[in-house]
């Protein structure tokens, strides 16, 4: 305490000019809340050490949502909990930015538990502030991780108990059982003495991070006067009565001294180098539109592609997209399988179109492939009027009930058989589906299964199954 | 002489201050202020420059510390 004048610290903003309304002076904080207090420290510790603009605070889901009306930093808004998720990209991608994550006990000891563990974990170089005050006072007071045994909360009207709850969380013991962490520390925001070693150990956070030695957390335990029932100057009393009894203040972990300096190397990213890995150099052959050349009934198809999970049908959905933005046409792919990679069933929605595409679900399909009779029996009544169906006859032993669309039947697992593989039945599917509409031609899908298969050496097979299914059509007429 | 100052519209009347202030030399005051809280006022004399309501008051701008005289 070295300043002659103890005032509003400049880590936060002169006036509150992202909060709406016409107060843009006070916080909206209720009387005699921690947050208050712990912001004004945290504040004050960015303005001693000169590094607010390089900071980037992330609110939480709570009362503390609206940080970012008051501090002088960078912020980002996490969903519920993610926040030492997101900050961990935020460092990682901006090495020279000082990250604080901001989060309360609900937030960060229940929704977000497996979050900050992980991040602990993996002693990413970032400042976590918790603040602890045993409930969810944003939304009205209900049970939280942290909640005491016995306190009534909205949730826990006869008191937490342990056989119905279990008992409160202790996060700084938790995390102290990880190796990685480099400081943890549990503090409060009671009398002159305890706001004193909050104040001190917020900084030693912070001074943590700046000298990049890893992850630093310090909790706070924190009055909520209005979610407890009580006035401020109790709360602080029940604070040093009943929580410091439970959660016991102190030093959990302190690495500082130890750890060395750890700064990663600096990326240097070269756009060639980027495009080269994610395999963007090679520019995919372009096709000419086919739409107006074609069938008004199979102009802009909406498909949907099912059978057995391991019949290859996603790969069909999928390679019927890639070549149709070849011809350079909208297109989406929505797969929907169950959790059996091999067997179950599986299903999945494409869209081509020269428009836009609203939404890649397909609800009334134009095109049904169905690869299984449960395929046929459930979708089949889905096709709108006019439209196509392919059908497995290998695996369907009935022929589409309706009358007003036009059926193909493509013994393409017998097909398949032939050519040497069952997996390639969906290939033979294809190949009569582009020979049936012309929609796609046998160019532009052989330089898409060039860009979708990664195992080359099943190109000149699946090549063979579409030529086998164009043969099958052309033989039909 | 010390001297702490409460920036009045700023007061939510937690009386925190009140409660941490070991020369007693705050006080609440009756009037209601624009939030409309009875905020606390500096007694006048007695200020020994501690910071101590500083540190406990949760609002950021509602109490300045002179700590030497000005």
């Amino acid at each position: 305490m070295a300043k002659d004048i103890l005032e509003k610290p400049k880590g936060f903003h002169d006036v509150y000019f992202y909060k709406p309304g016409d107060d843009k002076e006070n916080t909206h904080y209720c009387p005699g809340c921690g947050h208050g207090t712990a912001h004004k420290l945290i504040a004050e510790a960015l303005e001693d050490f000169g590094v607010a603009d390089r900071t980037i605070m992330i609110s939480p889901v709570g009362c503390s949502v609206f940080v970012y009306y008051y501090f002088a930093t960078g912020n980002i808004q996490a969903a519920h909990g993610r926040a030492p998720a997101v900050g961990t990209g935020l460092k990682r991608a901006n090495p020279d930015s000082i990250v604080i994550s901001y989060q309360g006990d609900g937030d960060l000891g229940a929704i977000g538990g497996n979050n900050i563990l992980q991040a602990a974990n993996r002693g990413e170089n970032i400042t976590v502030f918790f603040i602890n005050n045993a409930i969810y006072g944003m939304t009205g007071g209900q049970m939280a991780p942290t909640t005491l045994l016995g306190q009534k909360t909205m949730t826990t009207p006869y008191g937490r108990s342990i056989q119905n709850e279990g008992y409160p969380i202790k996060i700084c013991e938790l995390l102290a059982s990880l190796e990685s962490p480099t400081y943890l520390e549990r503090v409060a925001i009671t009398d002159t003495k305890h706001i004193m070693k909050a104040r001190l150990a917020i900084r030693k956070a912070i001074k943590t991070q700046i000298d990049n030695k890893g992850f630093s957390l310090v909790e706070i335990l924190s009055p909520c006067p209005t979610g407890w029932r009580m006035t401020p100057v109790d709360a602080k009393k029940w604070i040093t009565e009943k929580m410091m009894d439970y959660f016991k203040l102190g030093v959990f972990k302190d690495l500082t001294k130890e750890r060395k300096p750890y700064s990663p190397p600096k990326m240097n990213l070269n756009l060639d180098e980027v495009e080269e890995k994610l395999g963007l150099k090679e520019k995919p052959p372009t096709f000419p539109s086919t739409m107006s050349d074609i069938k008004e009934q199979y102009r802009n198809p909406r498909i949907k592609v099912a059978g057995f999970g391991g019949q290859g049908v996603l790969m069909l959905g999928n390679l019927l997209a890639e070549t149709g933005m070849l011809h350079d046409y909208n297109v989406s792919w929505l797969p929907s399988y169950g959790p059996e990679m091999r067997g179950g069933t599986a299903n999945c929605q494409v869209h081509i179109d020269e428009g836009q595409i609203g939404s890649p679900v397909v609800t009334d399909s134009t095109v049904l492939v169905a690869m299984n009779k449960p395929s046929l029996d459930k979708f089949e009544p889905d096709v709108v009027p006019g439209g196509l169906i392919l059908y497995n006859t290998s695996m369907i032993d009935r022929k589409p009930e309706r009358t007003d669309v036009e059926a193909i039947p493509v013994p393409a697992t017998e097909m398949a058989d032939e050519i040497g593989s069952l997996r390639v039945a969906n290939m033979i599917m294809i190949g009569a589906y582009l020979q049936k509409t012309g929609i796609l031609t046998k160019d532009s899908i052989f330089a898409a299964l060039d860009i979708a298969i990664k195992h080359k050496q099943f190109i000149p097979m699946n090549r063979q199954a579409i030529e086998a299914g164009i043969e099958h059509v052309k033989n039909m007429d | 002489m010390p001297r702490m100052e409460v920036f009045i519209d700023h007061c939510k009347g937690c009386e925190l201050c009140v409660d941490v202030c070991p020369a007693g030399v705050i006080e609440m005051v009756e009037e209601i202020n624009k939030l409309g809280y009875h905020p606390a006022k500096y007694k006048g004399e007695g200020c020994t420059g501690c910071g101590f309501c500083f540190y406990a008051c949760p609002e950021p701008d509602a109490i300045t510390v002179y700590k030497k005289e000005d």
